[in-house]
């Protein structure tokens, strides 16, 4: 078989580029989700409706006339306490309990927010516009979304300044000592409660940020978030719980991966590939386990 | 308290019967109304076409209620619906038919929004022996299914975008052209690519890209950097509005160049509002547009029943809910031409159906598919930054010439 990559070298320069600039983006989503479930041990299948909550948020000041950029800063403030908000109404009756509890709430709460979005908003799909250009490397070979470019510098941005907060801040400091033993940490005088309620907040921020960035590179409609959900739930299960630079990489990896994947096994074969490929990489762990505990004995 | 919930329950059974007494006191014909059913979706992923098409049924009710309404055997009946929101969802709709059909005895039916939901509904009218007309069912299945109660007053599925490869090979001196395309897997989409497929081969022309995208993929930036590598004549693209939208979005912003751009949703996804420039020379195909001069007595042309929808519902009826009024006005002249309320008589009439209304002519085929109205293309164009729909194919509905090719981007301001 003759694969039009291989035949063009300046595809493949594309590709590798489309593939990471939207990775770091699903990254950015992945690592709120990789926060929240390290510490509160919570499946948050309304991930991808937070999103694209966020980018309705967006898209509202774009409709009023304000730049959409300007939603990666407002978005965010907004979101975080929705968030919180969710958490005092709803997660709070659940952190404790067990996985599928707390899967069926978030589920309910990704269910409400979609139609709630859809009564809002209707059922139409809509788009903002940056207005950003192009980039084009290569004599127009190779065309970059500017869009894309600072979606991507903005996600680094936050990404960056999170782990520094998370590094060097109390409440970083008491959502670490949490995520590590929350009732040690209780015991030694964190208010677990309020722990959990930020962290929820700063990852409905996360959130907040990724969806006013896909509204201006990708669609919103209120009902296209759970791929996001099943997106970023793959990028923590390949990279692990609390480990940043893996979840950077691996959004970056799935990314490329599915972008290769469109060309060599075709279009409709492209979501098929990254499931395979995390079936992959289950089975490898689960190898790879085994051994160790094998070892152990 | 156990009194209280005691007459608590009396109270509710109570309601119930009175409801249900109510309810199937409703039979087909109801004094002097003509009363049909009809699942709709009012809520959920497809509201906003849900709305248009009841809007249009809305609208056809009230005109012939007004103009008179239907005679049958001497007697003048009113048209009068009743609806139910099926959420969006094929297995509530089933649901839902067979609630109108076995409680509210409704004895006709008007279809749901949507191919899929329409495909939910058939088999449950089929089986009670149901006439249907509908408007927004359009997928080739429906009818190669075998259906007899079964009318679609729209053009199938696969006829959408066969019209601009026919435009393409003209212009290309009727030599075949290249084709790349890419469609979503969905019913409909799947089948506007089946009408491609035949136009290939009538044509002689050559299919370099045929992707298919899946449901959830909302970037298409491979596809079209498959398209920039191989300079393709004409570019496809269906997959509702969402494909609508993102394409135009990455074609503008990856500066893809292509003489032709055909694709479906345009006006559903309100191309030229949202994307302004950037959409202009789209081809779009579309069931309906006010600017065709097909007449009838109850809306006269496309432009005055725009005008009388605009002031009625405060918008620019889309072809969605053109349709709809239409399935109306077939309505009354098979209740007219039977003469009688029996099922099968209406049935028989619905058949033998011919006739002009606003929309189009209306002539249905063996699987009950309107074989009596071409599909129309419109381009996207602009006057500055004011872009609007034009018709450019069939030549005798155009207003406008068809503009070919689509300038490079570098020469588009």
């Amino acid at each position: 078989m003759d694969f039009l990559i291989f035949k063009a070298p300046m595809l493949m320069v594309q590709a590798s580029l489309d593939g990471i600039l939207l990775g770091i983006l699903f990254a950015l989503i992945a690592y709120g989700m990789a926060l929240q479930w390290g510490v509160m041990n919570i499946i948050n299948i309304a991930q991808g409706d937070l999103v694209i909550l966020g980018g309705y948020i967006a898209y509202t000041m774009y409709l009023a006339g304000i730049h959409p950029a300007w939603g990666v800063i407002v978005s965010p403030i907004i979101m975080f306490f929705v968030g919180w908000a969710l958490y005092k109404l709803v997660i709070n009756k659940v952190v404790d309990r067990d996985l599928f509890i707390s899967i069926l709430a978030t589920f309910g709460i990704a269910i409400v927010f979609q139609q709630l979005m859809n009564f809002i908003f209707g059922a139409d799909v809509v788009v903002a516009q940056s207005e950003y250009g192009t980039t084009m490397l290569f004599d127009n070979s190779v065309t970059l979304p500017n869009s894309k470019i600072f979606s991507a510098f903005i996600s680094v941005l936050y990404a960056v300044a999170l782990v520094i907060y998370m590094k060097k801040s109390r409440l970083g400091r008491a959502i670490r000592a949490t995520a590590q033993n929350a009732r040690a940490a209780k015991i030694l005088g964190v208010d677990t409660e309020k722990v959990y309620a930020a962290t929820f907040g700063i990852n409905a921020a996360l959130c907040g940020i990724a969806g006013a960035l896909i509204s201006i590179t990708l669609t919103l409609h209120p009902y296209v978030g759970l791929p996001y959900t099943v997106r970023s739930f793959m990028i923590v299960i390949v990279a692990g719980l609390g480990n940043l630079p893996a979840v950077a990489v691996s959004g970056m990896g799935l990314g490329l991966f599915e972008e290769f994947a469109d060309y060599i096994l075709g279009t409709e074969f492209r979501i098929g590939a990254v499931f395979m490929l995390l079936v992959f990489i289950l089975v490898y762990r689960r190898f790879k386990l085994s051994k160790k505990r094998e070892y152990l004995k | 308290m156990n009194k209280i919930a005691k007459l608590f329950v009396t109270f509710i059974s109570a309601i119930t019967l009175a409801l249900v007494s109510f309810t199937s006191s409703f039979a087909k014909v109801e004094g002097e109304y003509i009363v049909l059913g009809s699942a709709i979706s009012l809520t959920g992923k497809y509201s906003s076409n849900g709305v248009h098409t009841q809007n249009g049924y809305n609208m056809a009710v009230d005109r012939i209620n007004k103009m008179g309404g239907v005679e049958v055997q001497g007697k003048k009946y009113k048209f009068e619906i009743i609806y139910y929101d099926d959420e969006s969802n094929p297995k509530r709709a089933a649901q839902l038919a067979e609630r109108l059909i076995k409680q509210d005895g409704v004895h006709y039916m008007l279809g749901p929004y949507s191919s899929g939901l329409t495909k939910a509904i058939a088999p449950v009218t089929e089986k009670y022996k149901i006439p249907m007309v509908e408007a927004n069912g359009a997928s080739r299945s429906l009818f190669t299914k075998g259906y007899k109660y079964l009318f679609a007053v729209l053009s199938p599925a696969n006829q959408y975008l066969e019209v601009a490869i026919d435009l393409a090979v003209e212009k290309n001196g009727g030599k075949g052209v290249r084709i790349a395309q890419a469609f979503e897997q969905d019913a409909f989409s799947q089948d506007v690519r089946l009408g491609i497929l035949d136009a290939a081969k009538r044509t002689g022309s050559e299919i370099i890209i045929d992707d298919k995208l899946p449901k959830e993929l909302n970037d298409m930036a491979a596809t079209l950097a498959k398209v920039k590598a191989t300079k393709p004549d004409v570019l496809v693209v269906s997959g509702h509005t969402k494909g609508a939208l993102t394409a135009i979005r990455q074609i503008s912003e990856m500066k893809v160049d292509v003489p032709m751009l055909a694709m479906t949703h345009c006006d559903a996804a309100k191309l030229s509002k949202q994307h302004g420039k950037k959409s202009e020379y789209a081809l779009c195909a579309s069931q309906w547009h006010k600017n065709l001069s097909y007449k009838d007595k109850f809306f006269g042309g496309g432009k005055k029943y725009a005008k009388d929808f605009q002031k009625e519902f405060g918008y620019d009826p889309p072809y969605q809910s053109a349709e709809s009024s239409a399935a109306l006005l077939v309505f009354k002249d098979a209740f007219e031409r039977a003469n009688s309320f029996d099922r099968d008589a209406v049935r028989d009439a619905l058949v033998d159906t011919e006739m002009q209304t606003f929309y189009g002519n209306i002539k249905f085929g063996p699987g009950g598919q309107n074989i009596a109205k071409p599909m129309i293309l419109f381009q996207v164009r602009c006057k500055g930054d004011d872009c609007e729909n034009r018709v450019v194919a069939p030549t005798k509905w155009a207003s406008d010439k068809f503009y070919h090719p689509i300038p490079k981007w570098s020469e588009r301001s």
